[in-house]
């Protein structure tokens, strides 16, 4: 039965916090890429077996379901029923599950217009780092009831506690999807995107690849009809292929990578310059994936979006030794420590994960 | 021992932004909650983010509470002072200091007015979205401490939802940034926690604030039922057909009419329940989801539907909603307003739960609802000056907010814990989770210095009220009496 799991799986938690053996918290497997590397004495904790769907009522827009459950499985009912993970998460692999995506999380092309992964999360399920069985948040749209641990999972990579149960907001498919493609230079290809999303249209994806710009449209079939008018460019028929494409790193653009660099930085960052690199960007320019042929110095990546106010993670490596995400500068390392303290005060929740330090 | 730190705070701030007298301590007495005051030894009015983080500074050298006030609108007690504490008005801090109108963001320091932003964004075509009722008056700076919704959230998300960065102080006076000027930052999302985390964990002195473009049009249909449930249903049958309406609003009965005599906005008095549901987007978008709402309505049993022709009828029907406190204030001397949260589908068990204790506390109680997004506002109608109403009133609350708890749901949607809810927090988390949010909270103030009492119940409290914790709409034994 699943409270049996929950009880081992505590259990584990108890012990491994007695005898101070780090977990590696695993489920899919389908993300164990990213992040830095986990501890080589870490124990694996597979919480896979603890999956399904608890709770699913269309009219309440909210689904829950336990960390394991396949996010296939939980994108087809969905898709039943005419809805979706608003966010589009990426799945990396057909493993993938509700818990990595959560704790990964990480968002796919309508993340600019609609949210990210943090913004549908409602509430979470979950044991800490001394195997207490806590609940935060709930199935409601609206919760300030205490302070917002539900969405401080979201891409804690399981330093905090693990998943067990995780309730979204869902969003109603849009009933029609246009992708239009036009030609154009970077520059110019960065000033339209942040242009157009301030203007009322239904631009739920923008992409800038290989002097192309994509944009895709969604909603009412007449309001799809009369953006594209007045955006122009060609209409681009393989447009669900293209955003699965760029949503699961499969595009040509990703390969073959000796490092993949994410930079999350202002909309309005003019073109980056970077030698020997490929580049997509995604969000309306806040996104910028450099992949690199050649060996970067993560140093002058990290320096570039750090001017542009935003940070820089080494997304798929293959040589570096940089650590994965942008260092914290000390007052929020601190906070961070304090914090990781608290989930997990003997520190075996995926050590080292997102940082080195904890 | 207060005239010394009275002394050091005129150090730091000019002599009329150091307030100690009685009588210029008195306004600051209470927030929107009026039922709860508390004269605070100090009044400071900083004006620059290096005051405050000096205030900060001398507060936790010599081991002084500390309480931040915005426009002082809140509704449960979060601004509440404290007595031998300083409290630190924020209204001073008022500048829109940027609009970005190609990045859509606004930076704005934290006593600027909720409307003010979307005002000075209005002339490229943007606002901020969220929009709680008090929004003419309510600060940015109290919308992030206690994450204000408003009428269009289900649609436009919560405060958490529009805000990208924070600049705040920590007790220590040391500054932070929080979030980044991309969509992301690294590391835990503190950005959500500070979000209602109602001046617990930080003062925050800047925001920079996210824009979205005006719809092009927006147009409401009202729809009249006889029947709650049946308004219950047709909210549902909406989001059902895949429409996420812009706003949805219920009233019931006893609201309608007291803001039709208030108002005259064309209410239907024979009515049990009045919907209004609002659409926004492209003119082309408008069209076909109205269209579909009118039909939607119509198969769910409205008896009468009315749609906005132009702004004035749109405005109009709204007002109506909009007025609903005001309303309240005209028909009973006091009233006091609950924010419970429920799944939807418990709308219809919960406000004949309401009905039952409105029947036993013998007060009247105006019901009215977010129903998109399930969050109930009853308004429960009382008299302070009757002794032992104000009580009476409390319990009934109370009791309304336990039963929200039972269905599954919150007991506070958007108006915070405060001071007001702190005793039913016993009853949603358990001793375990009240002790992480203690733990979240040690982790930026230790000695527990930042608005200290409020939000997070001690467990010894908890343990002395008795109050039994109930999870998810479920308790162990259901069918065994509760004394």
């Amino acid at each position: 039965m699943q409270q049996v799991l929950i009880d081992q799986f505590s259990a584990t938690i108890r012990a491994a916090a007695e005898n101070s053996q780090p977990l590696n918290i695993r489920s899919g497997g389908s993300k164990s890429f990213y992040g830095n590397p986990a501890s080589e004495q870490a124990q694996i904790l597979d919480v896979s077996p603890y999956q399904g769907i608890i709770d699913y009522e269309p009219t309440e827009l909210v689904i829950t379901a336990r960390a394991g459950t396949p996010l296939t499985d939980i994108e087809s009912l969905l898709h039943q029923h005419k809805q979706m993970l608003a966010f589009e998460p990426p799945h990396f692999a057909d493993t993938a599950t509700l818990g990595g995506c959560i704790a990964a999380g990480l968002s796919g092309p309508r993340r600019a217009s609609t949210g990210a992964a943090r913004d549908f999360v409602l509430g979470v399920r979950i044991l800490d780092g001394t195997g207490h069985d806590l609940h935060f948040g709930g199935q409601v749209m609206k919760n300030v009831a205490g302070y917002d641990v539900s969405r401080l999972m979201v891409g804690a990579m399981g330093t905090l506690g693990i998943l067990l149960e995780i309730s979204l907001k869902v969003l109603p498919l849009p009933v029609v999807e246009q992708t239009v493609c036009l030609e154009i230079n970077e520059a110019e290809a960065i000033e339209y995107m942040n242009r157009w999303a301030g203007r009322p249209l239904p631009i739920s994806a923008t992409c800038y690849i290989n002097g192309q710009l994509y944009m895709r449209l969604s909603g009412a079939e007449s309001a799809v009809r009369a953006a594209q008018t007045q955006l122009g460019g060609e209409i681009y028929p393989a447009g669900d292929a293209f955003w699965k494409s760029v949503r699961e790193h499969a595009h040509d653009f990703f390969k073959p990578a000796v490092s993949l660099w994410r930079l999350s930085v202002k909309s309005t960052t003019p073109p980056l310059l970077f030698p020997q690199t490929k580049q997509l960007i995604e969000w309306n320019g806040a996104l910028r994936w450099i992949n690199c042929q050649e060996k970067q110095t993560a140093g002058s990546i990290r320096l570039a979006a750090q001017k542009t106010g935003g940070h820089a993670t080494l997304f798929r490596n293959h040589t570096s030794a940089a650590p994965v995400f942008q260092p914290l500068n000390p007052a929020l390392a601190g906070i961070h420590q304090r914090l990781k303290q608290q989930f997990d005060p003997a520190g075996i929740l995926n050590p080292g994960r997102l940082y080195p330090e904890f | 021992m207060s005239t010394n730190l009275i002394n050091k705070l005129r150090a730091i701030l000019p002599a009329d932004a150091v307030l100690h007298e009685t009588e210029d301590l008195k306004p600051y007495e209470c927030d929107g909650l009026s039922a709860y005051r508390q004269t605070p030894m100090i009044v400071v009015l900083p004006q620059t983010q290096s005051q405050i983080a000096q205030i900060l500074q001398l507060c936790h050298a010599t081991q002084t509470p500390v309480v931040a006030r915005g426009a002082g609108t809140g509704l449960s007690g979060g601004a509440l002072p404290h007595a031998k504490g300083v409290l630190v008005s924020l209204a001073k801090l008022n500048r829109i200091l940027e609009i970005d109108p190609l990045t859509r963001t606004a930076r704005v320091q934290p006593g600027v007015r909720n409307i003010a932003i979307s005002d000075a964004a209005r002339p490229h075509g943007l606002y901020y979205a969220p929009d709680p009722s008090s929004q003419i008056a309510c600060s940015i700076g109290g919308n992030v401490a206690e994450n204000s919704g408003g009428v269009h959230c289900l649609k436009y998300g919560l405060t958490v939802h529009n805000i990208l960065k924070l600049r705040m102080l920590t007790i220590d006076g040391e500054s932070l940034e929080i979030g980044s000027d991309g969509l992301d930052s690294p590391g835990y999302d503190l950005l959500a926690l500070m979000t209602g985390s109602e001046g617990m964990l930080g003062i925050v002195t800047e925001i920079t604030v996210r824009l979205i473009p005006v719809p092009e049009k927006a147009q409401l249909v009202m729809a009249t039922f006889e029947d709650v449930q049946k308004a219950g249903q047709a909210v549902a049958n909406v989001i059902a057909a895949g429409i996420i309406p812009a706003g949805m609003e219920m009233m019931d009965k006893i609201t309608i009419h007291a803001v039709e005599a208030f108002l005259h906005a064309g209410y239907d008095l024979s009515a049990e329940a009045i919907l209004l549901c609002e659409s926004d987007g492209t003119a082309e978008e408008v069209a076909d989801e109205i269209e579909r709402i009118q039909t939607i309505m119509k198969s769910s049993g409205a008896t009468r539907i009315t749609t906005s022709q132009n702004e004035v009828e749109r405005l109009r029907l709204w007002a109506g909603r909009k007025a609903a406190f005001p309303a309240a204030g005209r028909v009973s001397p006091d009233y006091y307003c609950m924010d419970g949260t429920i799944p939807r589908k418990h709308l219809a068990n919960v406000l004949k739960g309401i009905e039952t204790l409105s029947r036993k506390y013998d007060l009247r109680c105006m019901n009215v609802f977010h129903a998109g997004d399930g969050n109930l506002h009853p308004l429960i109608l009382y008299d302070a000056n009757i002794p032992g109403e104000l009580e009476k009133t409390e319990e009934f609350g109370a009791k309304i907010l336990e039963m929200c708890i039972h269905a599954g749901g919150t007991i506070t949607g958007e108006h915070g814990v405060g001071m007001e809810k702190i005793n039913q927090m016993c009853t949603q988390f358990t001793p375990d989770e009240l002790s992480l949010f203690h733990g979240i909270k040690a982790a930026f103030d230790p000695q527990q210095l930042l608005n200290p009492g409020k939000a997070v119940p001690t467990l010894h409290r908890c343990a002395e009220l008795g109050a039994m914790h109930v999870h998810s709409g479920s308790e162990k034994f259901s069918d065994l009496p509760r004394f």
